[in-house]
């Protein structure tokens, strides 16, 4: 198959450089860091601050391994947004060797071995994120809790984070708790309605806790479409279908499925739809392919909540995605206005 | 049929030299045509069982003698198969000697036979072993044969070898966990906590990390050939003009 020749979609932008886009990224998230922050204590700012220098030390050491101006590709800024991206993904008291383990694979294996900025296949961030996840399931399974329903009544303090991901914080089980997917992951025989009224993880304020967090990262989104950084067709592509197949089941068997609301506003649904999908090297060029691309993650993120092994599916849902994004561009080519449809498949004249 | 018995026995006559030299064959099986590192034959055992070094190291031997066996026995009967039905010849044969190693490590390391599973009777199915026996033994004498089935065994061994211990190393934190299932009790203590309090690392014992740590041996191997490559050409650089030196042998001299 003949991939088609496109200019790097983060260079299209005309007078906007590549660092400009990144920073700007980087700023749209600023608004999910602070109420991640108010809401789950200082874990999640120095996780940050582990995997910015993680991620520009790997950087530099590749870049100058393979011969390359180190500061020239520091400088766009693409490390640390992959940084940023993890760092928040990851949760908050995770120890450091689990942030630095993901950031170095990101950087290291999903970006730098292909080439770099531009040439990976996959979204890096989601690699590093997908090896811990298969890694290291039990710190990456302890999400602290909102202060109001953990055990101890209190968030981590700057200290207490700073044990618990440096060193070992004996009490930690008493600030963590499930998130609302997992909780409703493992609701196990109880029907929708009871798991909602007796599992702590799906009671009212965690459920707005996550709220919170899903609201501020579609405002981050939301800045990123008015600056015309991303378009809407992934985002809202990916949200239709999540929306979609929850509507549905939740219609077919409203006692075992979670309602559409739900599962829009817990989990990495925002953060994933406008930071993680809406990356322009891996994901589709075309408007036509990204609104398939958006698609394909939506009900796989459902699928995978639903009846897959992990309680959230983002990663492996833009994972799998970005394996058949050529393919989608592949048939999404846009045709040149005023020419005609072809008859029969695509004729790409230099690669017959 | 007389045609055929010609033709066989002109081929015998042709065929008594090796194709290559015995240095050239330890060569070709450690390094240049390594099965593991260039051929990529033998993939699905290799990245099945090599989480520890004691299973790398016991599937190793296992196909290592195989190899020498089938590359034996195929050197022997290479003149009195017909073309059209060697090549089910070949696999009888290798079955034969896959089924023997099989009985054996059921008799002798049982443990290591159960934890092996089916990888051993899929021993057969390594293409290694069919195409050293199509590509070399069926062609060459005995002796040459077994050197070769020895020496692509050796090489096959050190890189499932070396791919164990990696996997080993990151996914445990250990080396040589449990080689009293290949060498006896004696070697129970062998076991080499190499970090303290490690956690385990699921990614590096599970499938996906034996094609991510092949990948990084054949980069390295790709890496010291490229070195290699260009060592010589800078040597042949420096020694170039004394070569290219003319003298001259015609006309008049002095």
């Amino acid at each position: 198959m003949a991939l088609l020749r496109i200019t790097s979609p983060h260079t299209q932008r005309a007078g906007q450089r590549t660092s400009w886009v990144m920073q700007m990224v980087i700023l749209a998230t600023l608004p999910g860091i602070i109420v991640q922050t108010w809401l789950f204590g200082w874990g999640t700012a120095i996780n940050l601050i582990i995997a910015g220098i993680t991620a520009l030390l790997c950087e530099a050491a590749i870049l100058s391994m393979r011969r390359r101006p180190v500061a020239f590709f520091l400088k766009d800024y693409s490390a640390l947004l992959t940084a940023v991206l993890l760092g928040v993904a990851l949760p908050p008291a995770v120890p450091w060797w689990v942030t630095v383990t993901a950031v170095g694979f990101a950087i290291i294996f999903a970006k730098q071995i292909y080439g770099g900025l531009g040439n990976n296949p996959f979204n890096p961030a989601m690699v590093g994120y997908a090896i811990v996840l298969v890694s290291f399931p039990v710190p990456m399974s302890q999400w602290l809790g909102v202060q109001e329903l953990v055990a101890s009544g209190n968030s981590l303090s700057f200290m207490q984070s700073l044990q618990a991901i440096f060193h070992h914080l004996p009490a930690i089980d008493s600030y963590t708790m499930a998130t609302p997917l997992d909780g409703f992951k493992h609701k196990d025989l109880l029907d929708s309605d009871t798991a909602f009224n007796t599992i702590a993880a799906l009671q009212t304020l965690n459920l707005r806790s996550w709220m919170w967090v899903n609201l501020a990262y579609l405002l981050g989104g939301i800045a990123l479409l008015w600056l015309r950084i991303i378009t809407w067709h992934t985002p809202v592509a990916l949200l239709g279908a999540l929306f979609v197949m929850s509507g549905i089941f939740y219609l077919i068997d409203p006692s075992n499925a979670a309602s559409p609301v739900f599962h829009l506003t817990t989990g990495a649904a925002m953060f994933g739809a406008f930071f993680i999908a809406t990356d322009p090297v891996s994901s589709c060029t075309s408007n036509r392919g990204k609104l398939v691309y958006g698609a394909g993650i939506g009900i796989l993120v459902y699928v995978i909540r639903a009846w897959g092994g992990y309680p959230d599916g983002m990663a492996f849902g833009v994972l799998l995605m970005n394996f058949a994004a050529p393919l989608i561009d592949y048939y999404t080519q846009p045709r040149t206005y005023g020419h005609k449809k072809a008859k029969t498949g695509l004729n790409i004249k230099e690669d017959n | 049929m007389t045609t055929s018995a010609e033709t066989i026995d002109s081929e015998a006559i042709q065929e008594n030299k090796p194709s290559a030299n015995y240095a050239e064959i330890i060569y070709n099986g450690i390094w240049k045509n390594n099965p593991a590192l260039v051929q990529l034959l033998g993939l699905c055992p290799m990245l099945a069982v090599t989480s520890t070094v004691v299973n790398a190291l016991g599937l190793g031997l296992a196909t290592m003698v195989v190899l020498m066996g089938s590359n034996i026995a195929v050197s022997l009967i290479r003149n009195y198969v017909a073309d059209a039905v060697r090549l089910p010849a070949f696999v009888m044969i290798i079955a034969s000697f896959t089924t023997c190693i099989e009985l054996i490590m059921q008799a002798y390391t049982y443990e290591l036979y159960q934890i092996l599973g089916i990888f051993i009777p899929l021993i057969v199915t390594n293409c290694a072993i069919l195409g050293r026996a199509d590509a070399f033994a069926s062609r060459n004498p005995v002796l040459p044969s077994a050197l070769d089935g020895l020496m692509m065994g050796l090489g096959f061994t050190v890189i499932l070898i070396a791919l164990g211990a990696m996997r080993e190393l990151i996914g445990q934190g250990t080396l040589f966990t449990d080689m009293q299932l290949l060498f006896g009790d004696s070697a129970a203590h062998w076991k080499l906590v190499v970090f303290d309090n490690y956690p385990n690392v699921l990614f590096a014992i599970l499938p996906p990390g034996a094609f991510i740590g092949l990948g990084l041996l054949i980069a390295f191997k790709n890496y010291l050939d490229e070195r290699e490559k260009n060592r010589i050409a800078a040597q042949k650089a420096i020694d170039g003009p004394s070569e290219s030196k003319r003298v001259r042998v015609t006309g008049q001299v002095g």
